[in-house]
């Protein structure tokens, strides 16, 4: 069973969403994308100051078998990518909670007409995948 | 569902992720790809291979039908067990497939094609054998492991009666020889020493759990593909098949041009290409930007213009990127690789990576 915190959103593409005390959002993969992606080995994150719309591939996660796409849950501007994942892709293995990709500051109204899902919701929809 | 192997249900007891390859449910990983992958390079690990096909050729004229079939020359086969990597070319020098050749009597040789081209394969040997009066019969019951990395044979040993045992270490690398009802072999995928064993398919499962006993660690198919690769091995069907030639996919030590006098399937085509030259080659690249090589990336080697990776990976050995890449034959020594639209430098380098588990090829950070 996945680990699905309460107090996180969550997208149908596995990124989980956090809201931060600035108005601004952190964004990772959930446990169940880093479970199903296997052992990562390199991590592009994006630059501060890019403009990204909601839905659109902002970042890369790749395992040793595969690259994987992820996307803005929310149209706004990136405020940071987490320079750590450079040296050390891992931590989003060991913890996908943690090991956050990019913060985002929505444009406004972006994050009420974002299409997130409570934890409950993110956990039923894993079940109904499979 | 695909076919399943007699491990199937031990795989999934112990938690592997199966996927599909070539019609067979087959383990990817059990836990960790990279830590399976270590295991190999540092210890031992077990694979089980038992989705590839073996096929028992018998018949007076067995070895005179081989010299014709295949590209490389069974006439090098003197000693009994003694094996032989070679490809099954086409009429154009495609190659159909690669597979080892087991010498065992005269009468009776042994072939190990790929899962994927199993029913392609027999077909064709199947059509070629007619004339020579061969008895071809697929091996479905028996099931094989490979059991591979420094400790790996000694592991090994100890499925077998001590007498067998000591047979079995004695093995030279490239042989086999069979022991009761195993055939035991000293070849493998990895670039590590190591057996591959034949067994019928009741024993696979306790020789299993045998091995993980003795410290053996389950490895799927994820490790064996990053493993390889280090070690510069070919895969059928990413970095040739019936479209290239073995000129082209850095199988050129495999062919066997002498004799003039013999006459195999595809020499025509490939005495031609020999005479022209080959316009492409395969090689090493080993990525100096930080990314990940996978397959179909398109190489630019400058002046002499565009090629294709043919695999990539993550090497867990080096901790860099590596790939197999079919390039222009006047490809010098770097290259760019369009990753998702950005252009990273890359060496080209002479495989294989990783061979005994050490780095061959020189990583600057």
């Amino acid at each position: 069973m996945s680990n699905v915190p309460a107090d996180l959103k969550y997208t149908r593409s596995h990124e989980w969403v956090k809201s931060l005390a600035d108005g601004t959002v952190e964004i990772g993969i959930t446990d169940h994308a880093q479970h199903a992606l296997g052992d990562l080995v390199f991590v592009e994150v994006p630059d501060a100051g890019r403009a990204v719309k909601a839905g659109e591939a902002c970042a890369v996660v790749e395992s040793v078998k595969a690259a994987s796409d992820v996307y803005a849950p929310i149209t706004g501007e990136i405020t940071a990518g987490n320079p750590q994942l450079a040296g050390e892709p891992e931590a989003v293995n060991a913890d996908a909670y943690s090991a956050w990709l990019m913060r985002l500051r929505p444009a406004p109204g972006a994050l009420a007409a974002a299409a997130l899902m409570s934890s409950a919701d993110y956990e039923k929809f894993l079940a109904a995948e499979g | 569902m695909g076919r399943q192997t007699p491990l199937f249900k031990l795989h999934q007891e112990l938690g592997a992720r199966i996927v599909d390859f070539g019609g067979w449910d087959m383990p990817v990983q059990y836990s960790s790809q990279i830590g399976e992958h270590h295991a190999v390079r540092r210890g031992a690990g077990v694979f089980d291979v038992s989705h590839m096909c073996v096929v028992d050729l018998k018949g007076p004229r067995v070895r005179e039908f081989l010299r014709y079939l295949v590209a490389n020359d069974v006439a090098k086969l003197k000693l009994p067990g003694k094996a032989l990597y070679t490809c099954m070319l086409n009429e154009r020098g495609g190659v159909l497939d690669d597979l080892i050749i087991y010498f065992l009597t005269e009468s009776w040789f042994r072939v190990v094609v790929n899962a994927g081209t199993r029913d392609k394969d027999l077909a064709w040997i199947r059509r070629a054998a007619g004339s020579f009066g061969i008895q071809v019969t697929e091996r479905d019951d028996l099931a094989m492991l490979a059991i591979q990395g420094s400790d790996a044979r000694a592991k090994a040993a100890q499925l077998l009666k001590p007498a067998d045992a000591q047979a079995a270490l004695a093995l030279e690398p490239f042989v086999g020889r069979e022991l009761g009802s195993w055939f035991v072999a000293r070849t493998g995928y990895t670039g590590e020493d190591g057996f591959e064993i034949m067994m019928p398919a009741a024993d696979a499962v306790p020789a299993w759990r045998k091995l993980n006993s003795l410290g053996v660690a389950s490895c799927g198919l994820g490790a064996r593909d990053t493993l390889r690769l280090e070690a510069g091995m070919n895969l059928y069907g990413n970095d040739m098949d019936e479209n290239t030639h073995p000129f082209e996919s850095g199988l050129a030590w495999t062919v066997a041009m002498e004799p003039p006098e013999r006459d195999f399937i595809g020499r025509a085509a490939l005495a031609a290409i020999k005479k022209s030259g080959s316009p492409r080659k395969l090689v090493g690249l080993l990525l100096e930007d930080r990314g990940v090589l996978r397959s179909h990336q398109k190489v630019i080697a400058g002046a002499a213009g565009e090629g294709e990776t043919t695999s990539g990976t993550f090497s867990p050995t080096l901790e860099r990127s590596i790939a197999l890449a079919r390039v222009p034959a006047g490809t010098g020594e770097r290259v760019q690789v369009d990753i998702r639209g950005k252009l990273l430098n890359a060496r080209v380098v002479k495989p294989p990576f990783v061979r005994n588990g050490k780095a061959l090829i020189g990583v600057t950070s």
